[in-house]
């Protein structure tokens, strides 16, 4: 902390409107995942135009962008995801009143792409020299069935050495996501046969099935230790009222501190689909996309309290959560990483998305701390 | 050139631009520089609270901070009852009431009385005006219009036009402005003033001017302005003072049907005083052709429709009628 200018979150401020019209431009660029290619595009304009002469677009769709340190092999990674959760049919416009930008995906993640974008400029301005390399990557197909596809491609792939990595998010701030807790997502999804039987007069639905598919669901017994839960997060089915509902799809998450639990629960939510299958006649598919394992760096890691003294220094009120975005596949490289919020929000994932813009300076303020304090060789 | 009806087609494929052909801002800022100009943005604004701090945002950022092409932003409101003025002041515009701009006149309420204020207000030697009102904006509603002026001295008034449509079938699509430019505006060019028709977009409200052109003409308060600016200005300057640029879509709150009543007969009112004042009714004939507008791939061209409205006269004056009705 001690290279920090010290009037630093106030010196950010005075370069709000470049950051506020970026998160601005990116927002308005709809990006659901998959088809990223657009706001990779722009972030590419800005990382050419930063000078940063090492930018590119790879195989995987991902924006990189490198900014060259004075003198050191290693490399400090910056992450946000490209793609939210709206597809391109939403009307993305943004609008700024007084203290807010409300727009759909302002918050997740268009604002950590709008700071990925902008980085390079903010250093320039606050004459910010850094040693490591620092790798700008805004990683496409990384939410949902996209399964952190982008992340894990590059990876894979690249020749740098990455000491450290810094996952950002819009909100919240005082997000610290050191651990990544084991998962598995899926959907499970009920469908009535077309050769309908019209005797069993209302007896058949996908939506009942799935009901008796949700109920013995419920009924799995999770351990208190390692803790567990089964997340569903959402439900389609159906078309009318009058109309009995020829589908029905769950989308659901378990979540737990053992990979074991983890696999034995999706285990039991597989017997359950069989069970209700042979028991109803109607057609179920169990499709699960995306894995976690736990891990991640220790709380007394160097890494991690860092973060907490940048913060503690920036009077944020550290919230530790643990996380299944892109710090999964960081931590299953074994690269020392941590998830950050940049400011506060509200209505996340609707249309009516919204950022507070005051506290974005603070959250600006934290991540050039870390940048500097990781580049500083303190976080060893 | 002299630009004669015969070879408009000629000026407007030399004067019309596409915003895109400006992208390479740090070329068009040493350009200005070299020249010594100062670019000054006014935002006319009446009730805009939704829409005014992206402009800014967008506009302080592009074109002030990382690109310093505009020297100052103002807005010009008339009276806000909102937090219009509020918002601009918090994101750095400087802000005036247009009532306390030459406070000793008789005041008068309209976006024209606006943007005239700014004449006297703003220190700019290119004024660009943008309307409050566009959600979808982009820096390229400043850099399209003030780059004519910049590369080109010649040029005095750069007129915006919009609203390629996203999709089309065939290769041939019609092109033009808004319901009140193709119903009234075309058609009183294509009568009065042909040289006119070859902007497509008359009634935009985006435009770049030369402070040597604004000082000089008049300002309607209300609907007529840009109508009588394009009049005013080819009365003085001739067509070579106009370009024009294509700025892509622009999204905005449509207007009701009984709106547009209004505007055009604030349109008309304005029209018919210059064209009183200007001798065009004492014409004996005037022109019979429609000038309207189609795009084939990108080039824009006149599309020309012969329309005589023949008459037959009282069917009493036929013979042969008062000889059936003995009459």
């Amino acid at each position: 902390m001690k290279n920090l200018p010290k009037d630093l979150t106030k010196r950010l401020q005075s370069h709000r409107e470049v950051l506020l019209a970026n998160l601005v431009m990116i927002g308005e660029i709809s990006s659901p995942t998959f088809q990223e290619e657009k706001r990779i595009e722009f972030l590419l304009n800005r990382f050419n135009e930063a000078g940063l002469t090492e930018s590119s677009i790879d195989e995987a769709g991902n924006g990189i962008g490198i900014l060259k340190g004075n003198d050191s092999d290693k490399a400090i990674l910056i992450n946000a995801h490209a793609d939210t959760v709206f597809s391109n049919k939403t009307d993305h416009t943004m609008h700024v009143s007084g203290d807010r930008i409300t727009g759909p995906g302002v918050a997740d993640n268009s604002l950590g792409m709008a700071v990925l974008a902008t980085l390079p400029y903010l250093l320039e301005q606050l004459d910010i020299k850094l040693k490591n390399d620092l790798v700008l990557l805004g990683g496409a197909k990384s939410l949902g069935r996209g399964d952190l596809e982008g992340i894990r491609f590059f990876l894979d792939n690249n020749k740098l050495d990455i000491g450290h990595a810094l996952c950002i998010e819009g909100i919240e701030l005082g997000r610290l996501s050191y651990s990544s807790i084991g998962m598995l997502r899926g959907e499970i999804t009920c469908k009535v046969p077309e050769s309908y039987d019209w005797s069993r007069f209302g007896d058949a639905s996908a939506i009942l099935t799935l009901n008796e598919v949700i109920n013995k669901i419920n009924d799995i017994r999770l351990p208190k230790r390692p803790r567990t839960s089964i997340v569903m997060g959402s439900i389609v089915g159906g078309t009318s009222f009058n109309t009995i509902a020829k589908d029905a799809t769950l989308g659901f998450e378990v979540r737990s501190e053992s990979k074991e639990v983890v696999e034995s629960t999706g285990q039991t939510i597989e017997d359950i689909v069989m069970e209700v299958t042979s028991k109803t006649g109607d057609e179920i598919e169990l499709d699960i996309f995306a894995k976690r394992s736990p891990g991640g760096i220790p709380y007394a890691h160097p890494l991690n309290k860092c973060a907490r003294k940048v913060m503690s220094e920036l009077k944020i009120e550290p919230r530790l959560a643990p996380s299944t975005s892109e710090l999964a596949a960081l931590i299953d490289k074994n690269i020392p990483s941590l998830t950050l919020g940049i400011t506060s929000g509200d209505n996340i994932h609707k249309k009516e998305e919204a950022i507070l813009i005051k506290p974005i300076y603070k959250g600006l303020a934290q991540i050039i701390g870390m940048i500097t304090a990781i580049d500083g060789g303190h976080c060893e | 050139m002299e630009v004669t009806v015969n070879n408009l087609q000629e000026w407007i494929d030399k004067n019309t631009y596409h915003h895109s052909q400006f992208w390479d801002l740090k070329k068009l800022v040493e350009k200005k520089e070299k020249l010594g100009l100062t670019i000054s943005l006014c935002l006319p604004t009446l009730n805009e609270e939704k829409t005014i701090g992206k402009e800014i945002i967008l506009f302080k950022s592009e074109l002030v901070n990382r690109y310093p092409l505009i020297d100052e932003i103002a807005v010009i409101d008339s009276g806000s009852t909102d937090e219009t003025l509020n918002v601009a002041k918090n994101f750095g515009a400087d802000t005036y009431l247009a009532s306390d701009i030459l406070p000793n006149l008789e005041p008068k309420r309209g976006k024209g009385e606006n943007l005239w204020k700014a004449i006297y207000q703003l220190k700019g030697d290119i004024i660009v005006y943008v309307d409050a009102d566009i959600s979808n904006i982009h820096p390229r509603f400043v850099y399209g219009l003030v780059a004519p002026l910049i590369y080109r001295e010649e040029v005095k008034y750069v007129k915006a036009f919009y609203d390629r449509p996203l999709a089309f079938s065939g290769n041939v699509r019609a092109s033009g402005g808004g319901r009140v430019t193709e119903i009234l505006v075309r058609p009183l060019f294509s009568l009065f003033f042909p040289e006119l028709t070859t902007i497509i977009q008359p009634l935009s409200g985006e435009y770049a001017v030369r402070r040597e052109v604004l000082e000089q003409i008049a300002f309607p308060i209300g609907y007529g302005v840009e109508t009588s600016h394009l009049i005013d200005v080819h009365h003085k300057f001739g067509l070579e003072a106009f370009a024009q640029t294509d700025l892509d879509k622009r999204v905005h709150e449509n207007k009701p049907t009984i709106d547009l009543g209004k505007m055009s007969f604030g349109i008309l009112q304005t029209f018919i005083k210059r064209a009183k004042a200007l001798g065009i009714f004492e014409k004996a004939d005037h022109e019979t052709i429609l000038r309207q507008f189609q795009v084939t791939k990108d080039k824009y061209e006149q599309n020309l429709i012969e329309i005589v409205e023949e008459e037959r006269p009282p069917m009493i004056e036929i013979e042969d009628y008062r000889k059936k009705f003995k009459k």
